[in-house]
């Protein structure tokens, strides 16, 4: 674990979130500088997808009790679409498709809405095809899907690079991937992986969500979490996932049974 | 309505007929003609003005209509070609311009050396051709059909495209009805006879100048002869206050392939019939449609598609989109009959509510005789999907624009089969137009 001194991005207090009444979230405190990489990890059911959702700011989750102060800003005041512009990017486990809607007519939708909120310079569609083809090399992705419909009929790889794409484009101050890694081969793992390590800097942080290690042989992270029953249970280095994949998650309640008896 | 009142109304429109309309230097040439009028008002006569006790008409009241005897609408002052400018494409060689329902030469474009007829059936060397009488009025059912039979009692004009044997016509053919009278009805019709091994691209179009309230009444018959291929576009985007009933039939012989695309974006009413009927063996058809409405629009589309013979294709997709407090009906009969075996027919019904006060009533309809027959067919009603706006938000853009982006990814769908390149863009921009007007 390095030390940070770097500006806080994101403060999660107690965090309690609902669904149609079912409490998912019950208490998450978490702490992400700039510059950080964090991983949480947990089985499913944990809450780990819906911390993702509640931090973008799925409408269906209501936030119950508890804050997220986000660079300075009450981030539960801001819609889904403020938080994006604010530099809040989630790249989905399931990412949507929409036929009909070329992909580089919706890339360059979204790059522009950003620019012009961030009060940076939009682009035409020829200064945006240059663009986003640099951007491409870097993900390995072929020319054709830019004329494609966004990820109809495109491979689970294929969403998953057009999601890592998407935040290479919105350059986001904190990246949150949701089970990026779910559903890749290693060579496709390890072509998303060199993108976010590429798109990763002291400037902005990532939370990584995952169940499993091999993600984390690629990204490496600074902070690994263990959620449960909606709470962050423990939280270690990145040794900490590799003891996960060796004993199991309920390696965890014995550490804690122990770590509670030689307390008392 | 009584009958009593449906033959006032069919002689409240009789009496405003001009004493002879057609063509009057030629009259003796034309006594197929006047039989086939004849017979029309005969039958108009006959039929009852439909209601929503008809099974047909079960979910359209097109009583307001009964109340509207509006005259036809007679000749005008011509328009300049530039009030047309906005509806041209861009594609088409050969424009039919038909203003009010009657034909307009000077705005119309019709290339000189023409390898095929096209032209309006009232110009005296076309309504001699033996071809008109073997096909006007033979293909539309208007024996039981209110409307297709008053188009049929009041033909004045329309257009007439013939291509002969392996004749191939590459650019669109673009038939522009064009509406600018109030309180008075248009009797737009087309003929299209394709000879063996013809092809060709047909875009019948209805527009309006202004904001009009006035009756388009048409009637499209097209035939295709052996191994024949045609594209036809239709493209209805009349008047907010117009009022629209169309009525297409296809006759289809072996090998034919019949592919159409029917966008509906106008009129307050708008009712669209069209009947497809398979003559001889594995001819296709592929009929597309969309859609889109709202305020307190009404659209309704009945297909049907006879499979009178064997080893014949048909494939449907229908889409409505509505909004606000507006209406879409679609109703899709597939017949197979007896011995039509190895038929392949597949329908789809897809629909998307904007708003909780809009409706739609969608019937697939198969009545399948035969039994070596592969028929699919599937209805969905649907709105937007809140995983999918927020997929959209995630990535900065607007509820508004994550919905309009939405609604017209869900339209996009039939727009693309749209082989002109110039009018499928025209239409999508009027669709992301629309989108966000409704907003």
């Amino acid at each position: 674990m390095n030390i940070n001194q770097n500006p806080i991005i994101l403060n999660v207090d107690n965090l309690h979130a609902s669904i149609q009444d079912t409490e998912i979230l019950k208490g998450i405190n978490l702490t992400v500088r700039s510059g950080e990489i964090h991983a949480i990890m947990g089985l499913n059911g944990s809450g780990k997808s819906t911390f993702a959702k509640v931090l973008a700011g799925h409408p269906d989750y209501h936030v119950t009790q508890g804050s997220i102060q986000y660079e300075q800003q009450d981030l539960l005041e801001l819609s889904a679409e403020e938080r994006a512009q604010a530099g809040v990017f989630l790249a989905f486990q399931y990412p949507i498709e929409i036929p009909g809607v070329a992909n580089s007519q919706f890339l360059r939708l979204a790059y522009n809405t950003v620019q012009a909120k961030r009060g940076k310079e939009e682009l035409d569609p020829l200064e945006f095809d240059d663009f986003v083809r640099e951007k491409m090399k870097l993900l390995e992705m072929k020319p054709d899907f830019l004329d494609r419909s966004v990820n109809e009929g495109f491979s689970g790889g294929e969403k998953k690079r057009n999601e890592i794409l998407q935040m290479a484009l919105l350059e986001p101050k904190l990246g949150i991937l949701d089970e990026t890694d779910s559903g890749l081969d290693i060579d496709a793992l390890k072509i998303v992986a060199k993108g976010v390590n590429h798109l990763h800097n002291t400037g902005n942080a990532i939370i990584l969500i995952t169940h499993y290690q091999r993600l984390l042989d690629h990204i490496v992270p600074d902070f690994v979490h263990v959620m449960e029953a909606g709470r962050i249970i423990k939280t270690g280095g990145k040794e900490l996932a590799l003891e996960l994949e060796t004993h199991g998650y309920d390696w965890i309640h014995n550490d804690q049974k122990r770590a509670a008896g030689a307390s008392t | 309505m009584s009958e009593t009142m449906a033959n006032d109304y069919l002689d409240c429109l009789l009496n405003a007929l001009p004493a002879d309309s057609w063509n009057s230097g030629a009259q003796d040439r034309l006594d197929w003609l006047r039989r086939l009028r004849n017979e029309a008002i005969d039958q108009a006569g006959r039929l009852r003005f439909p209601t929503v006790k008809d099974e047909e008409w079960r979910f359209t009241d097109v009583s307001p209509l009964a109340k509207l005897p509006y005259k036809p609408a007679q000749k005008t002052s011509a328009l300049r070609l530039s009030d047309i400018q906005p509806f041209c494409i861009a594609e088409s060689a050969h424009r039919l311009v038909f203003v009010d329902g009657f034909f307009s030469p000077d705005l119309s474009r019709l290339s000189k050396d023409n390898q095929f007829i096209i032209g309006n059936l009232a110009a005296p060397t076309l309504t001699k051709t033996p071809l008109a009488e073997a096909h006007l009025g033979q293909h539309v059912q208007f024996r039981d059909n209110f409307f297709a039979a008053l188009n049929t009692a009041f033909l004045q004009d329309g257009a007439l495209i013939v291509l002969p044997e392996n004749c191939a016509v590459s650019a669109p053919i673009h038939l522009l009805f064009i509406a600018t009278q109030e309180q008075t009805t248009q009797y737009p019709r087309c003929l299209l006879i394709g000879e063996r091994n013809s092809q060709a691209t047909v875009i019948e179009d209805y527009v309006a100048l202004g904001a009009n309230a006035y009756i388009t009444n048409s009637v499209a018959e097209f035939s295709l002869a052996d191994n024949a291929q045609i594209n036809h576009i239709r493209v209805q985007r009349e008047s907010g206050s117009a009022f629209h009933l169309a009525s297409s039939a296809v006759a289809l012989e072996q090998d034919s392939q019949y592919r159409s695309v029917s966008i509906t974006l106008g009129a307050l009413i708008s009712r669209f019939n069209l009947d497809v009927e398979f003559n001889a063996q594995a001819a296709e058809c592929t009929i597309d449609g969309l859609a889109m409405i709202a305020g307190r629009q009404l659209a309704d589309t009945h297909t049907r598609i006879d499979h009178a013979k064997p080893h014949c294709t048909s494939h449907q997709q229908h889409k409505c989109i509505v909004d606000d407090s507006s209406h879409a009906v679609f109703n899709g009969k597939i017949i197979v009959r007896p011995h039509a075996q190895r038929t392949n027919s597949s329908q789809s019904s897809r629909n998307l509510l904007l708003s909780g006060k809009a409706q739609i009533d969608t019937k697939p309809q198969l009545e399948i005789f035969a039994d070596d027959v592969k028929c699919a067919h599937g209805a969905t009603v649907g709105q937007l999907d809140n995983e999918e706006i927020f997929y959209l938000k995630s990535r900065g853009l607007n509820e508004l624009i994550a919905r309009n982006l939405l609604t017209y990814a869900f339209g996009a769908e039939v727009l693309d089969r749209i082989p002109v390149p110039s009018l499928k863009h025209t239409l999508e921009q009027a669709i992301l137009n629309k989108t966000t007007q409704n907003s």
